[in-house]
């Protein structure tokens, strides 16, 4: 059996069944938790596409996030809260800011871009700080969730949860499809071997650049479905301390792992839910997992299927 | 015939170091040009300026009558002026076939394809496996490349080279740590290449050197101190003395 086609289909399929299963539980509170875990499994993900496939570990990925949540306040205060709508303005807003900033992130290497990437995360932090327009340091509340393509279906809480992991695992497709094509390829190389890549005729920095405005697009998506699902947005969304819990949960699931990064926010969002009914310092249990999840190599899609 | 490539009073130092003084050279399509030399001669950092990976302090390169001196190793590379590293420079996670299959699919139009499955596109396949068959490494298409030895990892290499399709194909040291065997057989592989490939050899392996060339020019300090046919090189006073004197004193 293929078991690189079955486990994505098992574990849609078993994501699919989370909102019967919480019919017998606190209801409203689980598919809260679990639609806020699908929306940081869109962003883990997005991440992943640049860290894992494309060996850029950028350290700003919050601010796509908050762009896209900006994104779907601002058509909400002036009733454009259409999540089609919304997801249509993030998507090219985020891959524009990741495309201008980019272009100066990718000339540094190594530590220097992961730097430049945090460096301009920050600034967009401090703008919408600054911002009193839509309220800065306080954030901004929304009125009302989104419609989709005029109908108020998204107001259901389950139909809301549906709508993120129908977005999840689009963006799943989405990207397995890029990973594996040219583009893929060509990206995958330069994370290898970027001087050989450029023996070959490539230019990295032309396919660098275009992963990271598909990174961001998608990214975006998240932040436009947490804004809807949180009928708020603050520049919290997109602090740094934010970015880094992103990596966290790419590289808990396992670095190159699309479908790991899947596993890693869920888990990594639960854990810390679940360690924080006990604890208040939820991160002394949740780092030694962490740092055995990370020597032990391949993360938690190597324990559970063993790889990619 | 005009050449294929020309290099105007190339110069290049680090500090102190001058690995080039200016070099003049031409290559005549359609021969093998060995370049050779004693270690620390600056053969390598010669190729990395031909090829694009290091930028001369002064001079001029042309390929094919185009003043390349400002491109860059990519822009080279799509211009057919393509080579090899001397220490095997490959995608260890990648399949031998899709090593070579990426070469292939630099030559064959845009890479900005983002749906398509690239392992299964069968023209880039062929053309890779064509390659890979030609170097002998048939039966290790499916091994990724991390897991090859280090004499297969030379002959992926030579086939990763081929596929780009060059017009002029500069090989660095492809001898370099081969068994006995294995470089039987890489020399039988380049004596038929070089009917069909102009390229310029950097070598120490002096057999081989004396049994592809049809030129040879020596470098030493950073100095080319004679070009010549190969009979002509093994004759000559100034070259023994530098280069070929050492190895027989030795």
């Amino acid at each position: 059996m293929n078991w690189r086609a079955v486990v994505p289909g098992f574990g849609f399929a078993a994501l699919a069944l989370v909102p019967l299963a919480a019919r017998w539980g606190p209801e409203a509170y689980a598919l809260n938790l679990a639609t806020r875990a699908l929306i940081f499994a869109l962003a883990a993900m997005s991440l992943q596409f640049m860290l894992g496939c494309g060996g850029l570990v950028s350290f700003g990925q919050a601010a796509y996030l908050g762009l896209g949540a900006y994104a779907a306040a601002i058509l909400a205060r002036y009733g454009g809260g259409d999540l089609l709508l919304e997801a249509g303005t993030a998507i090219p807003a985020a891959a524009l800011f990741a495309v201008a900033t980019s272009a100066i992130s990718l000339r540094a290497k190594g530590v220097y871009y992961i730097m430049s990437t945090l460096a301009f995360g920050q600034m967009l932090y401090f703008f919408f700080v600054s911002l009193s327009a839509l309220g800065g340091d306080d954030g901004v509340t929304l009125d009302a969730r989104a419609r989709l393509a005029g109908t108020d279906w998204l107001a259901s809480d389950r139909a809301f949860y549906y709508a993120a992991l129908a977005a999840l695992a689009l963006g799943y497709l989405l990207l397995d499809r890029i990973v594996g094509s040219r583009f893929g390829r060509v990206l995958g190389a330069i994370r290898q071997n970027p001087l050989r890549v450029r023996a070959l005729g490539f230019e990295p920095f032309r396919y660098q650049l275009a992963a990271c405005a598909i990174s961001a697009a998608l990214c975006a998506v998240a932040g436009v479905l947490l804004a809807n699902l949180n009928s708020f947005v603050s520049p919290a969304f997109m602090t740094w301390q934010r970015s880094g819990d992103l990596i966290v949960m790419t590289v808990l699931g396992g670095v190159g792992s699309l479908g790991g990064a899947i596993l890693g926010a869920l888990a990594y969002l639960l854990a810390s839910e679940l360690v924080s009914t006990y604890t208040e310092h939820s991160g002394l249990w949740i780092g030694p997992a962490l740092v055995l999840v990370a020597l032990r190599g391949r993360g938690l899609a190597g324990l559970v299927w063993g790889g990619r | 015939m005009s050449a294929i490539l020309r290099l105007e009073g190339l110069s290049k130092r680090f500090g102190a170091l001058a690995v080039s003084q200016d070099i003049c050279l031409e290559l005549a399509p359609g021969r093998l040009h060995a370049l050779i030399g004693p270690n620390g001669a600056g053969k390598t950092s010669l190729i990395n300026q031909i090829s694009g990976a290091l930028a001369p302090d002064a001079g001029r390169i042309f390929f094919e009558d185009e003043d390349v001196t400002r491109l860059g190793l990519a822009q080279r590379a799509r211009r057919g002026l393509v080579r090899s590293f001397q220490v095997a420079s490959l995608f260890d996670g990648f399949s031998a076939l899709d090593n070579v299959a990426l070469a292939a699919q630099a030559r064959a139009g845009s890479s900005f394809r983002f749906f398509a499955r690239a392992g299964k596109a069968a023209d880039l396949n062929a053309k890779a496996r064509v390659a890979l068959d030609r170097v002998g490494l048939g039966e290790r298409v499916g091994r990724r490349a991390g897991e090859l030895s280090h004499g297969e990892r030379r002959l992926l290499e030579i086939a990763v080279a081929l596929a780009c399709q060059p017009r002029l194909l500069l090989l660095d040291e492809p001898f370099a740590g081969l068994g006995v065997e294995e470089s039987a057989e890489a020399l039988a592989l380049l004596q038929t290449l070089k009917t069909e490939v102009t390229m310029l050899l950097v070598e120490h392996d002096m057999e081989a050197v004396f049994a592809l060339a049809d030129d040879v020019s020596v470098l030493v300090g950073g100095r080319l101190i004679a070009s010549g046919a190969p009979e002509a090189i093994r004759q000559s006073p100034a070259v023994r003395e530098a280069y070929l004197g050492e190895e027989e004193a030795a």
